[in-house]
């Protein structure tokens, strides 16, 4: 009785063994008849994956170049090892504090003007009762999203000129005209204001969408306890809002290194050169319209400008990580 | 209950909105008023104009700018390109960006979370305006129509806004009970899946469009023939390069020209941002949806 109990426990462990193999074989030929089955699937996304691999990472060796003396001739493989020769003669050259600096001023001003504008918007538009009002104001805040730079750029050179309206007002008011595009104390103001304007409307958008999505229990309990206006917003409204702050935050600091370098170079003249040379537009200046351009030096800028950007959205996602427990990943 | 607390409180939300009336008012002024600015310019005579006697409305009414742009042939060259440059360019974009998505948004596609990290990576990092000069210049693209088509054939961000839409709104038992009927994938995504996400094409195609009819730099870096320029590309020339001196050489006057020469500028204005203006009141509230769904994401 023992004996026939043993073996059939022994027959059972050998049975549970086979079964978990089996498992572990259709599991297995299950992924490959699931790729099998859906290889329909892998036909659609074969040439956007095909794109992504040549015009997206192809590029991304190409910055090998920046540690070569590059000549197209000779190609990447073929060309000269220099190691950081490039980086070091951006560091060193006189450009490089003037064009480092005018990047980060631009960027935080840009950051601390422009992105607290929307979030502003948002909060007045959320508290506007008449809804025919409120639909005018956002359909009119929205539109200048879709001006394009250049339209942007010419529009604010038309009414900045010494003869264009801003300065018909100044002389109305008894002021000096000024000639705004010209004089560099000026650029990093227009720039960022007319930022401001051009994107607000649209950027609110989001946090409108946020603010709609408040439990609305919240505000009831806050007018029974007699909360103003002002409170509300204070103890309902931004902690409501402050996910959606937070991850476009990370995602404007990521941008700080590359903000709006169409625009930086439509408005750029001359005389405002030494406020208006940034990082990107003198990696155009460089290694594109130069006559004699500069392929290695200028991919070593761009590389130079990149990384940074990845450095910073990665300690800014770290730290809403600790602090807020809400991150981009 | 304290009664007069409530009274005081909703003296103090008075105030409250009254401001906030006024704040939401300036706002609004403050966006409007360039925009009334530069419609009533570009009706007004030139003169007018230049006498900064435009504030408002037009003054001295008429149509010399608009004449002007209007015989100027290489606004309507670049007018012709634009827009085959945006029907195209938003076709593949569209056609690319569903292939894209649909797949990653099914949740039994093997691999499909590795394929969307390699997306989304190039989000944070690029190699550049250099290599990626250097590629299409390899590629022979240069100076042909396709450089502005080919490099720009996808935005990855697009990609996620879609995917996650398929996400949201096809239910799983749809595909399970198409399926069991015996439903091809791709006749699963053209029959079920593209004629319930009307909304998403939608959005994904004003996006793609309006970045095609705006953008400049990628003719400017890859195009050097005038023939094949955009839009965008003749109006920097002549609203920043100024050089719009040879549209009105006709005009004998010299301080004439000088001053239609400013007046053709806010024609033009109006002018390339006409097809946008036209469309964007019936459109607008696909881009709201745009947004919001690509905040789901995040």
């Amino acid at each position: 009785m023992l004996q026939v109990q043993k073996s059939g426990a022994a027959t059972g462990a050998v049975r549970a063994t086979k079964r978990r193999a089996t498992v572990k074989m259709s599991s297995r030929t299950s992924v490959s008849k699931r790729i099998l089955v859906n290889w329909q699937l892998y036909l659609l996304i074969l040439i956007p994956f095909v794109y992504v691999a040549v015009f997206k990472y192809i590029p991304m060796f190409g910055l090998v170049m920046a540690f070569e003396h590059f000549s197209p001739v000779q190609g990447i493989a073929g060309s000269k090892w220099v190691g950081m020769a490039n980086f070091q003669r951006f560091f060193n050259s006189y450009d490089f504090w003037k064009v480092l600096k005018n990047t980060l001023q631009l960027s935080i001003y840009n950051l601390a003007v422009g992105f607290p504008a929307p979030i502003l918007l948002a909060l007045s538009l959320n508290y506007i009762r008449n809804n025919r009002f409120k639909k005018l104001v956002q359909m009119t805040t929205y539109a200048p999203h879709f001006i394009s730079v250049v339209v942007i750029a010419g529009l604010l050179v038309q009414l900045l000129s010494p003869s264009g309206i801003v300065n018909h007002m100044i002389a109305a008011l008894g002021g000096k005209p000024i000639d705004f595009m010209t004089q560099p104390q000026y650029f990093k103001s227009i720039f960022v204001f007319s930022g401001v304007w051009q994107s607000a409307g649209y950027g609110s958008i989001i946090y409108l969408a946020a603010l709609a999505g408040i439990d609305q229990q919240l505000y009831e309990a806050a007018m029974i306890d007699g909360a103003s206006k002002l409170r509300q917003i204070w103890h309902i409204d931004l902690p409501g809002i402050l996910p959606t702050v937070v991850i476009l935050l990370i995602m404007n600091v990521g941008q700080i290194m590359n903000i709006g370098f169409q625009k930086v170079l439509l408005l750029q003249n001359p005389l405002n050169m030494d406020a208006s040379e940034v990082i990107d537009t003198y990696v155009y200046k460089v290694g594109i319209i130069s006559g004699l351009p500069q392929f290695s030096y200028a991919t070593a800028i761009g590389l130079f400008n990149s990384i940074i950007g990845l450095i910073l959205i990665v300690i800014v996602n770290q730290i809403a990580k600790k602090v807020n427990e809400t991150s981009l990943w | 209950m304290n009664w007069s607390g409530v009274m005081k409180n909703s003296t103090g939300d008075k105030a409250f909105f009254i401001c906030n009336y006024i704040f939401a008012s300036i706002a609004f002024l403050l966006v409007l008023y360039p925009i009334v600015y530069v419609i009533s310019a570009s009706f007004s005579s030139p003169i007018a104009l230049m006498e900064g006697r435009v504030w408002l409305f037009p003054v001295d009414l008429g149509v010399q700018g608009y004449k002007a742009v209007i015989e100027y042939h290489d606004v309507w060259m670049g007018y012709g390109n634009s827009i085959l440059y945006m029907v195209v360019g938003t076709i593949i974009n569209v056609v690319m960006t569903i292939a894209a998505a649909y797949p990653l948004s099914r949740k039994d596609f093997v691999g499909g979370k590795i394929i969307m990290l390699l997306f989304a990576f190039t989000m944070i990092f690029s190699g550049g305006m250099i290599p990626d000069y250097l590629l299409v210049k390899n590629l022979g693209l240069l100076n042909s129509r396709l450089a502005l088509w080919i490099p720009n054939a996808m935005t990855v961000f697009n990609v996620i806004v879609a995917t996650s839409f398929f996400r949201a709104n096809i239910p799983d038992e749809l595909l399970e009970a198409a399926r069991v009927d015996g439903c091809s994938n791709f006749r699963f995504l053209r029959s079920i899946v593209l004629p319930l996400s009307g909304a998403i094409i939608a959005v994904i195609t004003l996006f793609y469009a309006v970045e095609h009819w705006n953008s400049y730099f990628n003719a400017l870096l890859y195009l050097s023939d005038k023939q094949m320029y955009p839009l965008q590309m003749f109006l920097r020339d002549i609203l920043l390069m100024n050089s719009s001196s040879d549209l009105t050489m006709n005009v004998a006057d010299e301080s004439m020209r000088l001053y239609l020469n400013e007046l053709l500028k806010y024609s033009l204005i109006i002018v390339a941002s006409l097809p946008l203006m036209i469309i964007y009141p019936f459109v607008q509230k696909y881009f709201v949806k745009g947004v919001m769904i690509g905040s789901i994401k995040g």
